[in-house]
């Protein structure tokens, strides 16, 4: 095993792991055969399992999720890729209509086993449509799973978790990631849905945060340390099942609370991570929450624009600043 | 699960009768919900099908028992024909704790995932990429299923009916689309909003699938054709799409009187009754008007008794409205 693995490396592991434990798991999606993905996050699959396991299909979303959602219905474990975030809009009907409402609508006849892989967010200079953070596009929907992995070793440990999952579970690998670099996953490395991880231990205030603004989060993190500021990092990891308590026993020791979102402030996850704060912990805080997100406006396309849109370590660190002295 | 089709001939005077009766039991199980809904006992809406009884019940009888099968909104002779009872339907529509979905679907939403109808979808053709998938994974899994899709006219100009025809046709997937075009799409005719005259046998072409068209009123033409066209998917030619020609003997839903058909069209197509013409070869065969009838009783009693169980039955238990949004039961979102 190497010392080190890419994220886009982690991808095709995680997928791999449960292709070979599992012969129900398929793969289906745009180039995600032969040419491994756009991302290169599906490099070897073809290789190693074939066309009948690793299916290319036409630029069709609602067939390739449609197509899926049929299939996990009847005994596969699909694996669908979308792209880039920005096109589950193209199909998100199946997303908002079919796939979290037919257990519930039938009765609890259906299951509907199957991940909805995708490239999200910005950071790489795509424009506004192939930047986004759309996770919480997903959060609006009851029934559905969101995961939305930090690390190469999470990236497989919840990979696993949500193909194994008898549940829906959309899949959100961050764009601005694929290239980092961390420890590789032990043999059947698993990560449940929806156990937050601390990491960075801190006792003056909580920052919470979700894929790309994890390594953002801990950069600020440092920077902070800095100025004698002690910040505990909580990477959320998943949205449902949302791991909350893990944020309110952080909470319970620095009482001070910053979320750290890339996508808009107007709608994002942060907000219903405070309204339980405000619900359950409000005894907790000795300050105001604060949340570090996106401009409520479409990615620009320069850096210095863009940089101004989405959370940068130095917003953080002044939102922190500020909180602390609060 | 059986591995043979259900029926072997429909010059089979038994096969055919039985094809009629459950027709008859459809009618019957319409023409109830109707009169539920007019006397405040099935609440917001419903699509009836009655007029379409053949396609569901032609089709089924050329399925395998393991076949899957997608409907729409209007959907409740699928269900009927692939094994729900109509009792269990009224129910659902009643709102009622013996509901085929436990009264959390409703009218548009019938499935009897046991006899894999897989469901009735209320977004119009959104089911038809899902049967796709179907189709894909009995050929990954080598049992020899079919899937098979059912929609209406208006479907056909959904962009989802033209990616689902599309990747079948790529992929060479069992799966036959049966179109029940009705002239209508809800309220408007379909040749007013659609470029070509047969809005889904016409497309087929464009995807290398073979486009036939049928009269969707004879339960005997349908059953041919669909067992024609399954026997080509099963033996891996290919998807295949049917065009049943038909008519809805009520409106759009409750709401729609559809006095927008001409009558004289209305008349025409009454004559075309799938009943009546069932009746009629029954007759061409010999069949005695007495046992046509005895038919029409069990199937009325049936019907009967189904609107007399379902009405008695209970209300769901409200805190079932918590339950079986995730595959372990319930609905909790946070760990």
């Amino acid at each position: 095993m190497a010392d080190v693995i890419t994220y886009r490396q982690a991808v095709a592991e995680g997928i791999a792991r449960e292709m070979r434990r599992d012969p129900a798991v398929v793969c289906l999606g745009e180039d995600i055969g032969a040419a491994g993905g756009v991302f290169k996050t599906t490099a070897g699959l073809h290789e190693e399992f074939g066309s009948g396991r690793v299916w290319d299909t036409p630029i069709s979303e609602q067939a390739i999720v449609g197509a899926a959602m049929g299939a996990a219905m009847t005994g596969m474990r699909p694996v669908a890729e979308i792209m880039f975030s920005d096109f589950l809009a193209c199909c998100w009907d199946y997303l908002a209509n079919e796939i979290p409402k037919v257990r519930y609508m039938t009765g609890g006849q259906v299951t509907v086993p199957l991940v909805v892989r995708t490239a999200n967010g910005g950071g790489l200079g795509f424009g506004a449509q192939h930047s986004q953070a759309t996770e919480n596009w997903a959060l609006t929907v009851p029934g559905l799973k969101i995961a939305a992995p930090a690390t190469p070793a999470d990236v497989i440990g919840m990979m696993a978790a949500a193909i194994r999952s008898d549940d829906p579970v959309v899949f959100f690998e961050h764009k601005g990631l694929l290239a980092t670099k961390g420890p590789p996953a032990p043999p059947d490395h698993v990560v449940e849905l929806g156990q937050a991880a601390v990491l960075r231990e801190g006792d003056d205030v909580t920052l919470v945060a979700l894929a790309s603004m994890v390594p953002l989060a801990l950069a600020a993190a440092e920077r902070l340390a800095e100025e004698g500021i002690d910040a505990e990092v909580v990477d959320l990891r998943c949205l449902v099942p949302l791991d909350a308590m893990t944020v309110l026993g952080s909470l319970a020791k620095t009482s001070r609370l910053v979320t750290v979102e890339e996508n808009p402030y107007q709608g994002g996850w942060g907000g219903t991570l405070v309204s339980i704060v405000a619900d359950e912990g409000f005894g907790l805080l000795d300050a105001p929450v604060r949340r570090v997100a996106a401009a409520c406006v479409p990615l620009p396309f320069a850096d210095v624009l863009e940089a101004e849109v989405i959370p940068t370590v130095d917003k953080v660190v002044a939102t922190v600043r500020d909180l602390s002295a609060y | 699960m059986t591995a043979a089709p259900r029926t072997a001939d429909v010059s089979d005077t038994a096969e055919l009768l039985a094809l009629y009766e459950e027709m008859a039991v459809i009618r019957r199980t319409e023409k109830a919900a109707h009169d539920l809904f007019l006397s405040g006992l099935v609440k917001g809406t419903t699509h009836l099908a009655a007029g379409h009884e053949a396609v569901a019940v032609g089709a089924s009888a050329a399925l395998r028992d393991d076949d899957y099968v997608f409907a729409t909104y209007r959907g409740h002779h699928h269900a009927l024909a692939r094994g729900a009872t109509p009792e269990e339907c009224l129910a659902e529509l009643m709102s009622r704790a013996s509901g085929l979905c436990g009264a959390k679907g409703g009218s548009m939403h019938l499935t009897k995932a046991s006899g894999n109808m897989l469901g009735s979808y209320a977004i119009v053709g959104a089911h038809l990429p899902m049967a796709v998938g179907a189709a894909w994974s009995a050929r990954l899994r080598g049992t020899g299923q079919i899937a098979v899709a059912f929609f209406g006219d208006g479907a056909t100009n959904i962009g989802a009916f033209h990616e689902a025809l599309n990747l079948a046709a790529v992929w060479k997937l069992p799966v036959l689309f049966v179109c029940e075009n009705n002239l209508y799409m809800e309220y408007t005719p379909i040749a007013d909003v659609t470029a070509v005259a047969h809005p889904a046998a016409d497309r087929a072409p464009a995807y290398g699938i073979p486009g036939e068209i049928v009269d969707g009123n004879d339960v005997v033409a349908v059953r041919e054709a669909v067992d024609r066209l399954a026997g080509r998917a099963r033996a891996g030619d290919g998807p295949g799409l049917l065009e049943a020609q038909t008519y809805r003997h009520f409106g759009h839903s409750r709401a729609d009187p559809a006095t927008y058909r001409p009558a004289e069209e209305v008349e025409r197509w009454l004559k075309h009754d799938p009943l009546d013409l069932a009746r009629g070869r029954l007759a061409e065969l010999g069949v005695p008007a007495g046992t046509v009838a005895a038919a029409d009783g069990r199937a009325e009693a049936v019907v009967q008794a189904a609107v007399e169980a379902a009405k008695n039955a209970p209300a769901p238990d409200p805190r079932d409205a918590l339950t079986d949004v995730w595959a372990d039961g319930g609905a909790r979102w946070r760990t």
